[in-house]
């Protein structure tokens, strides 16, 4: 089928000001947006730049928006958006060149949640595993997920309008080790989560929920956090 | 000299091997993890179905059951005293990834949940035992954000979004590497006294492959063009089960967890090839079962491709069939809840790409080019050794899939390589560090950024008339094609042809882009460069190799010869080709015998 490709264009070196490139081409149904994007970069235009690696949605590298909504390049495919498609870098972090965003303020925000698993107590006496029920391992298991593609964030208008909101990705990091019952550092998360720049900044747009790729509960999971805010209850 | 830093130990490469390396050389000497993308992009996060260690935690196993299953798998081509060494050391390898937090799946005891894997057997039964220890089927996904997590937690220095372009040597030691800056089009020299290379495999020169863009042979090829040699290149992994023509992988663990392969007429046909083992057997061996039968005409609506079928109700008829039960006994079923739970993205991959339904549809599948079990040859501490008698040369390391340590051989069992990162990324970088305590600088060469400017400039500079997109298509079907599952003279000499001229159109590919920041096209096609040389290695060394051996199978040799080819080989470039050599196979324990599943 017939594809007609609009892409946001923005190169600093030459470009005065962003503008829209428009590409038309043949395409299967069962096309990858991201092949596509290669396709105009080795037929079109070379200097077309857009991040990727692994195609398959896992690495979180080629989140952009895709006629208006953030998804990753590489797991829609044509037969879900139509023929005409309109590629534009994701919203709320400075544009590099064409659909490449500067990722470092994203990345901050998660090291500010302590993103690593806390545990200060010995090891059980025979040196083995921290033992840990099913049910306790579920409980986290939905927020283990994130690839920190960063499509949750960057569709999140608090996030947009504040840029020290942590965002929903960090919140979900959070997530993965509070309610982990073999994490000792809940409580100092959970005071990092209340603080203004925190959970409590979440209006619940649900935007980022919609726009997980991962199809991580994103809100039910800051809901969560709030509650247990609250009550101090980890269950 | 602008852009100079300096550092005892740098690590090229941030998945598995090196976050490993950089958290162990961290502890003991100044060092910086450079990548050429976010750590978290790395294709550790791909690794679908486990690693393993031979716990015991839901039957009976032993690390030596683990080694000799690994001896075998490799077709006894892999050295057995490292081999010996990594299973060894699994068992406090996975724990400590658990004292770090990484979220395993739990026994009903607490305890880290294992399953079975294709190669991997009880050696008093012969049968699967469930060895690979798991979190869903996102495994790999799991090592690398926890190994990540923790070097943010002890401050390990990252330069992402940096390509290693060279690797510098004075004196016949190491000095250090060039990178460029993506961001910003700059080069960087990095001043070290040891450097380890983590930069993963070469995939992407086939064309239905499982690995990520970023597979394209850096690392190996770069060290190749310095003088230093690739070992074992012609034994590359085609795993069986490939979405069909994506090549996006379904991992084993579908089987382990009863998943069977049918042919197009709707027989099970693993049990003809693999009596005891059936659809677990080894991946060569299940590889070229699924050639064979497309061959014969059995593809399905004889195509190239098979089903994978993983329907509850199947699950539950296989297993009754094989006598598959529970550890307590109970007969062995999954409900499609359970391998909903157990499979999660396998199932979301064949909805969303293919828009079918595991659970009430099977898959179509196909072997797709998975695991280089060659390159950089090192021995069991991750130093490099670079030549027959295993010297080894000063300051420079591998670990990883880009390493040959050789613990995979001619085959590699499924778990081993997130096994092998684990293990030999954590003794890599406690050798470099070790030996960077004790180690001067090298003096920088004059002018260390020459060869990479050099490098850019003839890209940027080519006449134009070739594009870059056609000649990696070509490659990439020439390799698949020629080079692939199966091999035989003639095809690899017209490979070798082939290739030839691909490289020679490559001389007159011309980058467009002319600008510094974020120039991916650049990038891109200076990786073009390394696939070509990788290739070249690879067809060369498998047109050598004039026996069936793993994952190098000749139509033209079609059994195994112990008498002259139990040897790895060795191959340099140069003089505008390949030169190759040989070195012996460490053999401990298990003498060489016939492979049978
Ligand atoms: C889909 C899939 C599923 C798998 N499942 C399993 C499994 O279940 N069990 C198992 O044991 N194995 C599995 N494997 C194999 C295993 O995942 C890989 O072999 C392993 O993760 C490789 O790790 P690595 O650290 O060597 O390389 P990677 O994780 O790929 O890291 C390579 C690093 O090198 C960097 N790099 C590369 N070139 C350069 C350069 N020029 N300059 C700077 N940096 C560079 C990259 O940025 C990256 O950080 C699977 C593989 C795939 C593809
Ligand atoms: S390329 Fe990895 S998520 Fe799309």
């Amino acid at each position: 089928m017939q594809v007609t490709l609009k892409i946001f264009r923005y190169n600093p070196e030459v470009d005065k000001k962003i503008h829209y490139e428009t590409y038309n081409f043949e395409a299967q149904e069962t096309d990858r947006i991201l092949d596509l994007l290669e396709h105009v970069k080795g037929y079109f235009d070379g200097t077309l730049s857009f991040r990727r690696s692994c195609a398959h949605g896992v690495c979180g590298s080629d989140a952009m928006r895709i006629n208006g909504r953030n998804m990753l390049a590489c797991k829609v495919l044509v037969r879900d958006v139509g023929g005409q498609i309109t590629i534009e870098p994701l919203l709320g972090l400075k544009i590099q060149k064409d659909l490449i965003v500067d990722m470092e303020p994203f990345f901050d925000n998660y090291k500010k949640v302590l993103p690593w698993f806390i545990n200060d107590s010995p090891l059980p006496a025979d040196e083995r595993e921290r033992l840990q029920s099913p049910q306790q391992r579920a409980r986290f298991d939905d927020t283990t997920k994130c690839i920190l593609c960063a499509a949750c964030t960057t569709s999140c208008p608090t996030f947009w309008a504040n840029d020290d909101y942590l965002g929903p990705a960090a919140i979900v990091t959070a997530h993965r080790f509070i309610y982990d019952s073999r994490d000792e550092a809940a409580a100092e998360r959970l005071h990092i989560l209340s603080e203004t720049s925190g959970v409590a900044r979440c209006h619940t747009a649900y935007n980022c929920t919609l726009a997980c790729p991962r199809e991580i509960e994103i809100t039910r999971a800051i809901g969560e956090l709030k509650m247990s805010m609250i009550t101090g209850k980890l269950d | 000299m602008p852009n100079v830093h300096q550092f005892d130990v740098v690590v090229v490469g941030a998945g598995g091997a090196g976050l490993m390396a950089g958290l162990y050389s961290s502890r003991g000497a100044k060092t910086a993890v450079i990548s050429k993308l976010y750590p978290t992009r790395s294709h550790t996060g791909a690794a679908q179905g486990g690693i393993s260690a031979a716990f015991g935690n839901l039957e009976e196993d032993k690390p030596e059951w683990h080694t000799y299953d690994s001896v075998k798998g490799s077709d006894y081509l892999g050295d057995q005293d490292a081999i010996e060494f990594m299973c060894e050391e699994a068992p406090q390898a996975v724990l400590e990834l658990e004292h770090m937090g990484l979220p395993f799946d739990r026994t009903p005891e607490g305890r880290i949940s294992q399953r079975p894997f294709g190669g991997h057997t009880n050696n008093v039964t012969g049968k699967p035992v469930r060895r690979a220890c798991h979190a869903a089927d996102r495994t790999g996904h799991m090592i690398l954000q926890t190994l990540y997590q923790q070097c943010l937690k002890n401050k390990v220095t990252f330069f992402d979004e940096y390509q290693v372009l060279d690797f510098l040597i004075v004196n016949r030691r190491t000095a250090g590497i060039v990178a460029v800056e993506l961001a910003t089009g700059e080069f960087h020299t990095f001043h070290a006294k040891a450097v380890i290379f983590a930069t993963g495999g070469h995939g992407r020169i086939f064309e239905v492959t499982s690995n990520a863009y970023a597979y394209t042979g850096d690392g190996a090829a770069l060290l190749l063009r310095r003088g230093i040699p690739l070992e074992d290149m012609e034994f590359f992994q085609f795993h069986p089960t490939g979405i069909y023509k994506l090549g996006i992988l379904i991992t084993e663990g579908v089987r382990g967890e009863g998943g069977v392969l049918i042919n197009g007429k709707g027989e099970r046909f693993m049990p003809k090839y693999a009596p005891t083992v059936k659809d677990l057997a080894s991946r060569d061996v299940v590889s070229r079962a699924i050639y064979t039968e497309i061959r014969e005409g059995r593809g399905v609506n004889s195509s190239n491709y098979v089903w994978l079928d993983a329907r509850p109700e199947s699950i539950a008829r296989y297993a009754a069939e094989d006598g598959r039960t529970n550890p307590d006994g109970s007969p062995y079923v999954l409900s499609g809840e359970q391998l909903l739970a157990k499979v999660p993205d396998i199932i979301d991959f064949c909805r969303v790409y293919l828009g079918v339904d595991p659970l009430t549809q099977m898959m179509p599948t196909q072997p797709t080019a998975h695991y280089t079990m060659g390159g950089i040859p090192t021995n069991k501490f991750g130093e490099v050794v670079i030549d027959e008698s295993n010297a080894v040369f000063p300051g420079l390391y591998a670990a990883g899939e880009c390493a040959c340590v050789s613990v995979h051989g001619a085959n590699r069992l499924g778990t081993n390589s997130l096994l092998d990162l684990i293990v030999f990324g954590k003794h890599a970088g406690l050798k470099a560090a070790e030996y960077a305590q004790q180690a001067d600088f090298e003096p920088l060469p004059p002018d260390p950024q020459a060869d990479s400017r050099a490098q850019f400039e003839k890209l940027r500079n080519g006449s134009g008339k070739e594009n870059a997109f056609d000649i990696t298509t070509e490659m990439k079907k020439v390799m698949f094609d020629l080079v692939g599952i199966y091999r035989n003279e003639k095809g690899m000499q017209e490979a070798i042809t082939k290739l030839d001229q691909l490289k020679e159109r490559f001389q007159h590919v011309k980058v467009t882009d002319r600008g510094r920041i974020f120039n991916t096209e650049l990038f891109h096609t200076w990786e073009l460069g390394n696939m070509l040389d990788v290739s070249e290695v690879v067809a060369k060394c498998a047109l050598n190799r004039r026996e069936s051996r793993g994952g190098h199978s000749r139509e033209d040799f079609p059994n195994r010869d112990d008498s002259d080819w139990l040897k790895h080989t060795l191959a340099w470039q140069k003089n505008g080709g390949v030169e190759i050599r040989y070195k012996p196979v460490v053999i401990t324990k298990y003498p060489p015998k016939e492979r049978v599943y």
